[in-house]
């Protein structure tokens, strides 16, 4: 798995449950080093074992870290790349959702090494009902998008449900229900880059 | 077709009169003027056509159409932009659509655009996030590079190896070399110095030296024994560790087993180099207590002797040596 994958996993557990937990991870997952590089290409074991020694030693689920994940890698004012990535999927949370198709080769356009999962918007027949079709060889990606769309909703002010619709044969679903889409005001977002703007780091 | 249309499929098109008023203007043309309302003024007020030159009314611009224009903005941005025209039907104006260019990294930063302010169909937003994309990926490899730049550092400085030949460093052989010393090990030492070795690098360049190099490193291998230790201490200097050999008869034989192997021109690219070597030798027998400074010392003793002799020849340290020098 990329390293960027890997880097995002070490960030998120380290800055929520602090540098001695991420040791302890590091230590229980035997990696054989501290810190991934956000450049490398890693074995896919490594992940699944950070993974997997994280639930364990804060006693939640796999799945619950990953969508934690998700939901950090948008939200949080430490990595605030992804999130302005995303947002150029459009001025609306109903046209980031139609980026969605976009996301795999946009994901390659930046990093070509990146293996992400192919994301498939589909439009159920009510308005506002959709469906995220996610399908790629590494599992776990749904459960990690569902914390990133439900951060994006609020990025974009939505009021939404979603659902994790479960997945098989490297499919997964997850159904969202956008109940209004200006709900509350959203977080600001301007094309051009804060450090440009400003002159201050990303 | 409506305002509003040609408004949604240009949001920066302008519509000049034969007169060169602006009759109407996409919407984001007009956020790009935020003092003054572009309806009603004259274009080359609002506008400086840089290319193509001297183009001072709209009778210029419809004489020129399908060239593209390159204009500025007249305020204090001199924003440029891009445009191409065409005429109205009838001939009762022009009709020109801009873009940003590449200037759309800065522009839309000092007017605050969104991706509301660009067609649909525009480039301009998949170029922002390439831009920002490929940014941030190159950022993360920078901060790659800084750090296994500092490791690579690290780890030279803690290397045994020279990284060009191969062969053992200075720091290497002052490790061996102190072992033997306080092991009380009987060993021999040579000093070897390459002649003509900064000619080849001046005239035929470093690929030649260093290839120059590469090979004086495998005779040097293969002249010594396995458990001997061949190091490279300086650019052309090079110091051999015989382990358990104090014999001179036998030290001086790989000594001009390595000269005369030396003085067979080395090609390089259809080029004869010629080097010749000079060699020091001392051994550890000499010395009722070896001192590493002190064998080195009279091992360099040695060689300048070989070299005071002609080079190409191997001088073992003695007393007399020392006598001379000072």
């Amino acid at each position: 798995m990329h390293g960027l994958i890997n880097r995002s996993l070490e960030s998120f557990l380290s800055e929520t449950y602090g540098a001695a937990v991420w040791h302890d991870v590091v230590e229980a997952a035997g990696l054989g080093f501290e810190h991934f590089e956000s450049m490398f290409e890693y074995e896919d074991w490594q992940t699944y074992a950070v993974i997997e020694c994280a639930a364990e030693l804060l006693s939640k689920s796999s799945d619950t870290i990953l969508e934690d994940l998700g939901t950090y890698l948008v939200s949080s004012p430490n990595v605030k790349s992804l999130r302005r990535l995303l947002r150029f999927g459009g001025d609306t949370f109903v046209d980031f959702l139609h980026s969605l198709d976009d996301l795999y080769d946009r994901g390659k356009l930046a990093v070509p090494e990146l293996e992400l999962p192919t994301f498939k918007l589909l439009e159920e027949g009510r308005p506002g009902c959709f469906t995220v079709v996610c399908h790629g060889p590494h599992k776990g990606f749904g459960r990690a998008m569902l914390g990133v769309l439900r951060a994006m909703a609020d990025d974009y002010g939505a009021l939404v449900f979603m659902e994790y619709q479960g997945g098989r044969d490297g499919f997964e679903e997850i159904s969202i229900t956008l109940v209004e889409s200006s709900f509350a005001d959203g977080r600001d977002f301007s094309l051009a880059r804060p450090d440009v703007l400003s002159g201050g780091g990303t | 077709m409506t305002k509003e249309s040609l408004a949604r499929l240009m949001p920066m098109h302008l519509i000049l009169g034969l007169n060169g008023e602006i009759l109407q203007c996409g919407p984001t043309v007009a956020k790009l003027f935020v003092d003054r309302t572009l309806t009603g003024q004259s274009f080359f007020e609002c506008f400086d056509v840089n290319r193509p030159g001297n183009m001072a009314s709209v009778a210029d611009i419809i004489e020129t159409i399908g060239t593209k224009l390159h204009l500025s903005m007249r305020n204090e941005h001199q924003t440029m932009l891009k445009a191409v025209g065409v005429a109205l039907e009838g001939q009762e104006g022009v009709l020109l659509d801009m873009s940003f260019g590449i200037s759309v990294v800065d522009t839309i930063g000092t007017y605050n655009l969104t991706i509301a302010d660009f067609a649909a169909t525009d480039l301009a937003v998949e170029m922002l996030y390439l831009i920002e994309a490929k940014s941030a990926a190159m950022n993360e490899s920078h901060k790659l590079n800084a750090r296994l730049q500092g490791a690579k550092m690290a780890a030279e400085e803690q290397a045994y190896t020279d990284t060009l030949t191969g062969l053992k460093n200075r720091r290497a052989m002052d490790h061996v070399l102190s072992r033997f010393v306080t092991g009380g090990d009987s060993f021999g030492l040579m000093q070897v110095d390459l002649d003509y070795f900064k000619a080849v690098n001046d005239t035929l360049g470093h690929a030649a030296g260093d290839h120059v190099l590469l090979e004086v490193a495998r005779i040097l291998v293969d002249e010594t024994r396995s458990d001997d230790l061949v190091a490279r201490v300086g650019g052309d200097e090079f110091v051999l560790l015989f382990h358990r050999l104090t014999d001179i008869d036998q030290l001086n034989d790989i000594a001009m087993r390595i000269i005369e192997r030396m003085e067979v021109p080395i090609m390089f690219n259809g080029q004869q180099c010629r080097i010749s070597t000079s060699i020091g030798t001392t051994v550890s027998d000499f010395y009722t207590e070896p001192d590493m400074d002190k064998m080195l010392s009279d091992a360099d003793l040695a060689l300048y002797a070989s070299k005071n002799k002609g080079r190409a020849c191997n001088t073992v340290f003695s007393a007399e040596l020392l006598r001379q020098a000072s």
